[in-house]
C-alpha cells in the first residue's frame, strides 16, 4: 500500500511535481507521461531516493521522511540502465552484495543466490565478468539481485526503455509472475498489457487515473 | 581490460584452494624477489617457474596472454630504453621483472573471486579502524574501481563512435568532454542505485 497526500517535488528552478495525492493498493500499476512529466520522480519518491518538497509519501504505514532505510528494505527499485545498478564485477557477486547485511552464513547466501540466477535463466553465468552479459541479461542480473531480498513492492523506472523486443517481452512475463506489488514507470504500452491501473502524468499532475485501456487511449489523444 | 577486471576463470586447481591472503603474501614476497634476481639467466629460471604456475593453475594460455597483452607495448619502450642506456644484459632483466609481475599478478586474479580479495582485504584491513576507515569502505571502493573500468571504457568507445558519426575524431576536447561528463553521470547513478541498494541505510 502506498500513499501520496498533496505531494510537491521542486527540483532547482522546476516544480517537477505539482500536488500528486493518490493511493496505489493495486497489484500492478503503471505510470506513463512524456519525458519530463515527472515519472521519474514519482518513481523515486516511492522509496526515499527522492524526497516531497511539501506533503507526505507513505509506504507501508511508513513515512519516507522519516523512515526511509525501512521503506528502502521493502521496496525494491528497477533503474534503466542496469551499468549503473550492478556494482560488483562478477554476476554471482552483484546478487551476493544484496544479502550482505541479514547475517546469513556463506553457504546460505550462495544457496539463494544461486536459486534466484537459477530462476531467471542466469545460473551459468554465475561467475562471468557483469560486463560480458547482453544488455538484456544485465538487466535480469539487476532484477535477481534486487529479488533475492524479496521486497515487498518492486518499484521500476522504464525497464524496458534500452532492451530488444525479446528481452522487453520476457521482462512482462516476469512481470506476470512476480507475487509483489509492482508500479512501474515506462514509455512502453505493450508492458501495461494485463495491469491493474495506470496513472498519466502531465507536467507534474496526474491527468488520468484508470484502467490500462482507457488511460493509455487518454495518453494517445494527448501526444498527438 | 579483461586482465583487470573480472579476469576470474573458474576452477579447482591448487591456487584457486590456496586462501586470497597467501597469494597476495606470496605475491608481495615474489615481486621482491624479482628485483633481488641479478642476472638475465636467474630471471629465464624465474620466467620458468612463472610459466609453471600458469600450467599448475590450468586457466589455459589464452587468459594468461590476456594478462601480458595491455603492458606489450610498454615492454617493448622499455626494452628499447634499457638496450640504449644500459646495454643488451639490462634490456633483458628490467623487461622480464616488469612482465613476470606483471603475469603474476594476473595469476592472482585468474584463480581468485573478487569477492575473496575483497572479504581478505576487509580483515586486513580492520586495523584500518583504529585510524577512522571503515574496512567495509575500502574494500566497496576497491570492488566498484573494478566494476567501474568496463563501464568507462565502454563509455570511451560509444564517445569515439559519436565522434567518428559527426567526423571530429582528431579533436581531443570532442572527446575528452563527453567521456567526464558521461563518467560523472555514471558516478551519480552508481550512487543513487547504491542508495536504493540500502548502502548508507543504518541497520
Amino acid at each position: 500500500m502506498i500513499e501520496l497526500a498533496d505531494v510537491h517535488v521542486r527540483l532547482g528552478q522546476r516544480d517537477v511535481l505539482r500536488g500528486v495525492t493518490a493511493t496505489l493498493a493495486e497489484r500492478r500499476v503503471g505510470v506513463i507521461g512524456a519525458n519530463g512529466s515527472g515519472k521519474s520522480t514519482l518513481a523515486r519518491l516511492l522509496n526515499g531516493l527522492a524526497l516531497p518538497t511539501s506533503g507526505r509519501v507513505t509506504v507501508l504505514g511508513l513515512d519516507t521522511r522519516r523512515q526511509a532505510a525501512r521503506v528502502r528494505r521493502s521496496v525494491g527499485f528497477l533503474f534503466t540502465d542496469p551499468d549503473a545498478q550492478i556494482v560488483m564485477p562478477t554476476v554471482a557477486e552483484d546478487v551476493a552484495f544484496s544479502l550482505r547485511r541479514k547475517g546469513l552464513p556463506r553457504d546460505e547466501v550462495e544457496r539463494r543466490v544461486r536459486e534466484v540466477l537459477a530462476r531467471y535463466g542466469l545460473g551459468g553465468h554465475a561467475d562471468h565478468p557483469a560486463h560480458h552479459l547482453s544488455g538484456g541479461q544485465k538487466q535480469l542480473l539487476a532484477l535477481c539481485s534486487v529479488l533475492v531480498l524479496e521486497p515487498e513492492i518492486l518499484v521500476m523506472d522504464e525497464p524496458t526503455t534500452l532492451l530488444d523486443l525479446r528481452h522487453s517481452r520476457q521482462v512482462a512475463e516476469l512481470l506476470g509472475e512476480l507475487p509483489q506489488q509492482v508500479v512501474a514507470v515506462t514509455h512502453d504500452l505493450d508492458l501495461l498489457a494485463g495491469f491493474d491501473r495506470v496513472l498519466v502524468l502531465d507536467e507534474g499532475r496526474v491527468v488520468a487515473d484508470a484502467a490500462p485501456g482507457d488511460a493509455i487511449a487518454h495518453y494517445r489523444k494527448m501526444m498527438a | 581490460m579483461n586482465g583487470l577486471t573480472g579476469a576470474y576463470v573458474p576452477g579447482s586447481s591448487a591456487l584457486h584452494r590456496l586462501p586470497p591472503g597467501a597469494k597476495l603474501l606470496g605475491l608481495a614476497v615474489a615481486c621482491t624477489g624479482l628485483l633481488l634476481l641479478p642476472t638475465p639467466a636467474a630471471l629465464a629460471g624465474a620466467a620458468a617457474v612463472v610459466a609453471l604456475l600458469y600450467a599448475l593453475s590450468r586457466v589455459g594460455w589464452a587468459a594468461a596472454w590476456a594478462q601480458v597483452r595491455p603492458v606489450r607495448w610498454f615492454a617493448v619502450a622499455l626494452f628499447a630504453v634499457q638496450l640504449a642506456f644500459s646495454g643488451p644484459e639490462g634490456a633483458v632483466t628490467a623487461t622480464l621483472r616488469v612482465v613476470l609481475a606483471v603475469a603474476l599478478a594476473g595469476l592472482v586474479t585468474l584463480t581468485t573471486r573478487t569477492s575473496d580479495l575483497m572479504a581478505c582485504l576487509e580483515r586486513r584491513l580492520a586495523v584500518a579502524r583504529v585510524v577512522g576507515l571503515d574496512p567495509f569502505r575500502v574494500s566497496l571502493l576497491l570492488s566498484l574501481t573494478l566494476r567501474s573500468v568496463p563501464v568507462v571504457a565502454g563509455l570511451a568507445v560509444r564517445v569515439r563512435e559519436a565522434q567518428r558519426a559527426r567526423g571530429v575524431e582528431r579533436s581531443v576536447r570532442a572527446f575528452a568532454v563527453p567521456l567526464v561528463v558521461g563518467a560523472l553521470r555514471h558516478a551519480d547513478a552508481l550512487g543513487e542505485a547504491l542508495s536504493a541498494r540500502g548502502l548508507d541505510d543504518a541497520d
